[in-house]
């Protein structure tokens, strides 16, 4: 190629790739403008999606490849719902974040989430503030949700903002007390009678200890950092009737009897007991680790963890139980949900709507389709999703109980204590670090002082609470 | 353009050499001189793009978001509330102090042991090429296993460290599950991990120090630290200096070992270090405008210890 050909071709190419600039940069706002142009003309809001419509819809959280019966029942259940919309096509995602919250974090700042984009209940003030929540309230109805009369009005509330709806429920959970029968039974305790106070605890940890310490086994287990002990600490609090925080979320609220009590019970038992691992344990996951490998006898938990020991660490169904968190008063929830993304069309909204609709809150459909859990080898009869009440929870129950395949019994006092839920409290996320600094000076100072402890985080907490205004 | 904007040595070169023709006539001396170069800005304009994507952009984007905050999807400028709430922070001069620390401890373990490491490896006269690469090994270990097996290490109650302890009737420790010695056992891992590629640099140095200066010294009578003191820091004084500067860059962004580590905060937020607490702004606290103006404040920090860097370099030319 002759020097002056070869100069032309860089100069060709400079021009086509300032030319490829500006037009992807043109082409994101031509779509911006498609969006608005699609949901001018489409039809009202209240009515469920015309089958005949063509409308395309990305979701995300397909069970991925590794959870084979999972993964083939989310296909199936996409070709079932083909019958009914033959004009919707789902795109499902497993590579985008299912529960990893990070990614999750970075794909709402990048506003690149599916049109139907999974999340945890809490996530909602999240959501908003990134601006990417559609309102689906004029969407949500009996006609296009037919359960929705029937779905905890408590769950609800957590999905709504100002009284607009942004999403729908697909899990739920509150949390408990997670317990290995097989040492209580070992440790000659009764494992139909697990403990329901802070005390009893302590002196079932103690029995544990004493009697199967010496084979690695410790009574109990509690987390000290990466949030997770400020998140324990909070569900404990709830347990014994207390906020951590002011009604209005400016002000710590704590610092009283009841975490101080709880917190000397939890060093009496790592410092004086030595029923906990001398380890606190820090990052999610080591408590179940810890307990599908049978070396803990009880920590504070949700019954999803249940299913994560069986199928990743080797526990056995019938060895766990589940009952209520100590104190009893109120429980943390949680949960997962679908949110719309807020550039969705109207027709995408309602095409996503009569999706979660059939996959996740029809009974006997989707993930209520028990017969067919038990035939794949997904476990049936553990104590969630916990949404529906009246009519809905009776048959669920029923159905439930009619194919369960994990011992039901073992989670008997979980269930019928129906302890009320309560969500997190306002500024969740600065509240548990201020919260895992206490946690983690009982867990790691044997000669820590509980009171100054909670009036120095609770000085903290103040601070972060104003700062954050 | 990126002639003129790119501060460096190659690059000023070509400026230079670009200028003649302009001297030589006006107009059709600059048209000329953009023609010559115009593959030259041909090759350029893909990592201008790269480093303007990548790099500039992200960080003029951070220093906008430093005095912006997004509520409801409404981006709005707060001027220096950002910089305010991370000031008010409770943790924020805990960060700091963690950070100092962590660099501090970093600098006495870090620096010190590879360098003499690289020495003992310099000295040797057998099996040199095999103990170089058993030094390296830990660098090819992924980091992220690197720190899970050290924390496996760590255990108090079945760890490999406490079980030495135990033999020898030592004391054992509670290493990373105590606030007092959780940093610096996240420091040891550290350097444990990274040693390698920083002695291997130093080895590299070493055997470029000329055997005469040695032969001279050995003639003068020096012992072995004098030869050190007097011969081999001195003619390290360069490798050493920008060692140090990266060391002191790399330690002040620690994330990823107290994170894998320690749980991030650590007992009592022991480990809490600057960028951790980004971390927490970011995606923990959905606060990105607050994790921006703290990444600034880090910024201006090494920004600063770079410039002393230069200062001192051009001073030692």
């Amino acid at each position: 190629m002759s020097r002056i050909r070869y100069r032309r071709l860089v100069a060709v190419a400079l021009v086509a790739g300032i030319g490829l600039t500006s037009a992807a940069c043109s082409s994101s706002d031509d779509k911006k403008d498609d969006k608005g142009s699609s949901k001018s003309s489409s039809s009202s809001a209240g009515t469920p999606l015309d089958p005949k419509t063509k409308v395309t819809i990305s979701v995300d959280c397909m069970p991925p490849t590794t959870k084979k019966p999972e993964r083939k029942q989310w296909l199936d259940d996409i070709a079932e719902f083909h019958k009914t919309y033959p004009n919707v096509t789902i795109n499902s995602k497993d590579t985008f974040p299912c529960e990893d919250t990070d990614k999750f974090t970075a794909q709402l700042q990048g506003s690149s989430e599916t049109n139907v984009f999974y999340s945890y209940v809490t996530d909602l003030n999240q959501v908003l503030d990134a601006g990417q929540a559609a309102d689906i309230t004029d969407y949500v109805n009996d006609k296009t949700v037919p359960n929705l009369k029937d779905i905890d009005p408590n769950v609800l509330a957590i999905l709504k903002d100002d009284g607009k709806l942004y999403g729908l429920p697909t899990t739920n959970y509150s949390m408990g007390l997670i317990y290995n029968r097989k040492i209580f039974k070992d440790a000659g305790l009764d494992p139909d009678k697990p403990p329901t106070t802070w005390d009893e605890i302590r002196t079932d940890a103690k029995v544990i200890q004493d009697k199967l310490g010496s084979k690695g086994v410790h009574g109990f287990f509690e987390y000290g950092a990466g949030n997770q002990g400020g998140w324990h600490l909070t569900s404990a609090l709830y347990g014994a009737g207390n906020n951590v925080v002011s009604d209005d979320g400016s002000k710590a609220a704590f610092n009283g009897p009841e975490a101080a009590s709880i917190l000397q019970t939890i060093h009496d038992m790592r410092w004086v007991d030595n029923s906990m691992p001398s380890s606190a344990g820090k990052a999610w996951g080591e408590s179940q680790k810890a307990m599908g490998a049978g070396q803990i006898g009880m920590y504070l938990a949700a019954p999803d963890d249940i299913q994560l020991m069986v199928q990743q660490y080797g526990a056995n169904f019938n060895d766990l139980g589940m009952a209520p968190i100590p104190g009893g008063k109120t429980s943390l929830m949680g949960g997962n949900d679908y949110f719309f993304k807020k550039s969705d069309s109207p027709d995408q909204i309602k095409a996503g709507i009569a999706w979660i609709n059939f996959k996740f809150l029809t009974l006997k459909k989707g993930q209520f389709n028990y017969a067919r859990n038990k035939t794949d080898g997904i476990p049936v009869g553990l104590p969630q999703p916990f949404f529906f009440t009246g009519q809905s929870k009776a048959t669920d129950t029923a159905d439930k109980t009619q194919y369960a395949t994990v011992p039901v019994q073992n989670y008997k006092s979980y269930v019928d204590a129906q302890v009320p839920v309560k969500g997190e409290p306002p500024n969740a996320q600065k509240l548990y670090t201020v919260l895992d600094t206490v946690m983690s000076g009982v867990l790691s100072n044997k000669n820590a002082d509980v009171s100054k402890l909670l009036s120095s985080a609770e000085t903290q907490a103040n601070q972060l609470l104003a700062a954050g205004q | 353009m990126a002639a003129t904007t790119v501060p460096d040595k190659t690059t000023r070169r070509h400026a230079g050499r670009a200028a003649g023709p302009r001297a030589q006539g006006g107009r059709g001396g600059l048209s000329r001189k953009l023609s010559q170069n115009l593959q030259a800005y041909g090759f350029l304009i893909g990592a201008i793009l790269c480093f303007g994507f990548f790099s500039w952009y992200p960080m003029v984007r951070e220093f906008i978001m430093s005095f912006q905050q997004t509520k409801r999807g409404v981006t709005s400028w707060v001027g220096f509330k950002n910089i305010k709430t991370i000031y008010h922070d409770p943790y924020f001069w805990t960060a700091w102090k963690n950070t100092g620390m962590f660099t501090l401890y970093a600098l006495v373990i870090g620096f010190a042991v590879p360098f003499l490491i690289a020495i003992l490896l310099n000295e040797l006269r057998h099996a040199r090429a095999y103990l170089r690469i058993l030094v390296y090994l830990p660098v090819m270990l992924p980091p992220v296993a690197g720190a899970l097996l050290f924390k496996y290490f760590y255990n108090p109650e079945y760890g490999l460290f406490n079980r030495i302890l135990k033999i020898f009737h030592l004391p054992t420790s509670q290493w990373l599950d105590s606030s007092n010695t959780a940093l610096i056992s996240v420091v040891i891992a550290a350097t444990w991990m990274s040693m390698g590629s920083a002695t291997l640099i130093y080895l590299a140095a070493l055997q470029n120090i000329p055997g005469e200066l040695y032969e001279a010294a050995d003639l003068d009578g020096a012992g072995l630290w004098s030869k050190i003191w007097h011969v081999t820091i001195p003619q390290t004084k360069l490798v050493l200096s920008l060692m140090l500067l990266l060391q002191i860059v790399a330690t002040m962004q620690e994330f990823t070992n107290v994170f894998l580590m320690a749980g991030g905060n650590g007992p009592e937020n022991s480990t809490m270090t600057v960028v951790y607490m980004v971390y927490q702004y970011g995606y923990r606290y959905n606060n990105f405008g607050g994790a921006a103006a703290l990444g600034l404040f880090l910024l201006l920090v090494l920004a600063g210890f770079s410039g002393l860097y230069a200062r001192l370099n051009r001073n030692s030319d």
